[in-house]
């Protein structure tokens, strides 16, 4: 299995420790990644002011993954959401793609649209598969208790990803499952976390996440599993704001599904960047 | 404050301020736009937005039917088409088949064009004109990734991405001064 791998921005900038233990985890299934050199935001963030600049940044990224003859990997769900959604876009609107392909014509580029967008979520699920992951399992972690927070972009629009069931997702549950924790269901799995908003208005984002972690108190979980790199650095950070501001207690320490995955794999809280997290992790191990 | 959309607002405007019969198609011509000509006016999307939920000032449906009554500056003006937090759980839930989220980033699209826009839009926009990426690349970065034994990140290749987007109207957008709030 070989992928090229496309950083994105909140990654390499805040949560290098997804992408440590992203790489750890990779090692075991054997998967190869390539670099992606000089790529640029993958477009998400450029939406909102015009969708042509935004659809042209995903372009030039997919033009240069191209290059590399394989598809490409991601561990953010905006990004994968995004550059997918350009993808069919540019696969269905020839005018677009016209429009698109003279501009990176200019930079001698191209794009083919020949390669398939994943994220690591479906790369595991899809192409290693859960039996594969099972068996790599050396340390079932049994007595930990967690949730999943899925996020948005992960499987919303459903009818563009065709990941999961948005109304009732499963994929995460089954990765999650699959390490040995004891999984807990919580009333409100579905929620968005707020971090899209925290720039726009910062108190209805904390608001929004404070719903989140009452609910994950409520059935004690031990943990907050996420996928995405900008939840997880919402909760991760901004927890200790929700904790002032409402002058309540939560400490609830939020792993990337990489970390959990890990641990269960044998693999040293160091080498997966445990320490890295913002809330502390020591309960955790503690717990195993 | 640019006057917000709320029901009772909405009402007013309907005798006051010109309303523009082209908003709507407009808005159906942008890219994404096309579904809004759908909506019926259900309000499933209100029932499910987790804004909503947090902030009844915010109502997803009553964007939409502003829209479809042509109540363009209101609409454009307003602070509340940037609180979406674009969650897709309104295009998910429509029974028509409307999508929302798509709806409201041609909205915010037209919004600029008419020089509104918010600022943390703006700061993250000229980012990325800028320097191709929402974060600068930085050295620390790179030291911090080698710490961890991670490979460096490879620089954006700045000039490309800035002859890419010559060929769209974001420069010009971001100069557009945001219009004063009165």
């Amino acid at each position: 299995m070989k992928y090229v791998y496309f950083p994105g921005c909140v990654t390499p900038q805040k949560e290098n420790a997804y992408e440590l233990s992203m790489r750890k985890v990779a090692e075991k299934f054997g998967i190869q990644l390539l670099d992606l050199e000089g790529a640029n935001c993958c477009g998400f963030f450029m939406e909102p002011i015009d969708h042509l600049s935004a659809t042209l940044l995903a372009a030039r990224n997919l033009s240069l993954a191209e290059e590399k003859k394989c598809d490409l990997l991601t561990l953010c769900p905006a990004c994968f959401g995004h550059l997918t959604k350009v993808k069919k876009e540019l696969t269905e609107d020839q005018e677009l793609r016209k429009t698109v392909n003279e501009a990176l014509a200019e930079i001698n580029k191209k794009f083919e649209g020949f390669l398939e967008v994943k994220h690591f979520i479906k790369v595991l699920l899809v192409d290693v598969g859960i039996t594969k992951i099972k068996r790599t399992i050396t340390k079932p972690l049994t007595r930990l208790k967690v949730v999943p927070h899925y996020g948005c972009h992960i499987l919303k629009p459903s009818d563009e990803l065709k990941l999961d069931n948005p109304e009732n997702p499963t994929l995460l549950d089954s990765l999650i499952k699959a390490t040995g924790v004891t999984f807990l269901d919580y009333m409100e799995k579905r929620l968005c976390c707020g971090a899209p908003i925290i720039g726009v208005n910062e108190k209805l984002s904390l608001r929004i996440m404070r719903e989140k972690l009452r609910s994950v108190q409520k059935v004690k979980a031990d943990a907050i599993i996420t996928v995405c790199p900008f939840c997880h650095l919402h909760f991760d950070l901004n927890q200790f704001t929700v904790q002032e501001e409402y002058s309540e207690e939560y400490n609830i320490p939020i792993l990337h599904y990489t970390q959990l995955l890990g641990l269960a794999q044998g693999l040293s809280p160091e080498e997966l960047g445990l320490y890295e997290n913002r809330v502390p992790t020591d309960v955790i191990l503690e717990i195993l | 404050m640019p006057e917000n959309l709320k029901t009772i607002q909405v009402l007013k405007s309907l005798k006051t301020t010109k309303i523009d019969p082209n908003f709507k198609f407009e808005v159906a011509k942008m890219p994404g736009g096309e579904s809004i000509k759908y909506c019926f006016q259900c309000g499933k999307c209100t029932a499910t937005c987790p804004i909503r939920r947090f902030d009844k000032e915010y109502t997803p449906r009553l964007i939409i039917r502003a829209t479809l009554l042509g109540l363009k500056d209101i609409v454009l003006s307003s602070d509340v088409i940037w609180l979406c937090a674009t969650c897709y759980s309104c295009t998910e839930r429509c029974p028509q088949g409307v999508k929302l989220t798509n709806i409201i980033r041609a909205i915010r699209n037209l919004a600029i064009e008419k020089g509104y826009i918010h600022p943390f839009f703006k700061l993250q926009a000229n980012a990325i004109a800028s320097y191709g990426k929402i974060y600068e690349d930085e050295e620390f970065i790179n030291e911090l990734r080698n710490d961890l034994g991670l490979p460096p990140v490879t620089p954006v290749k700045r000039d490309e991405v800035h002859t890419i987007l010559q060929h769209t109207k974001v420069k010009k957008l971001l100069l557009t001064k945001e219009k004063e709030e009165n």
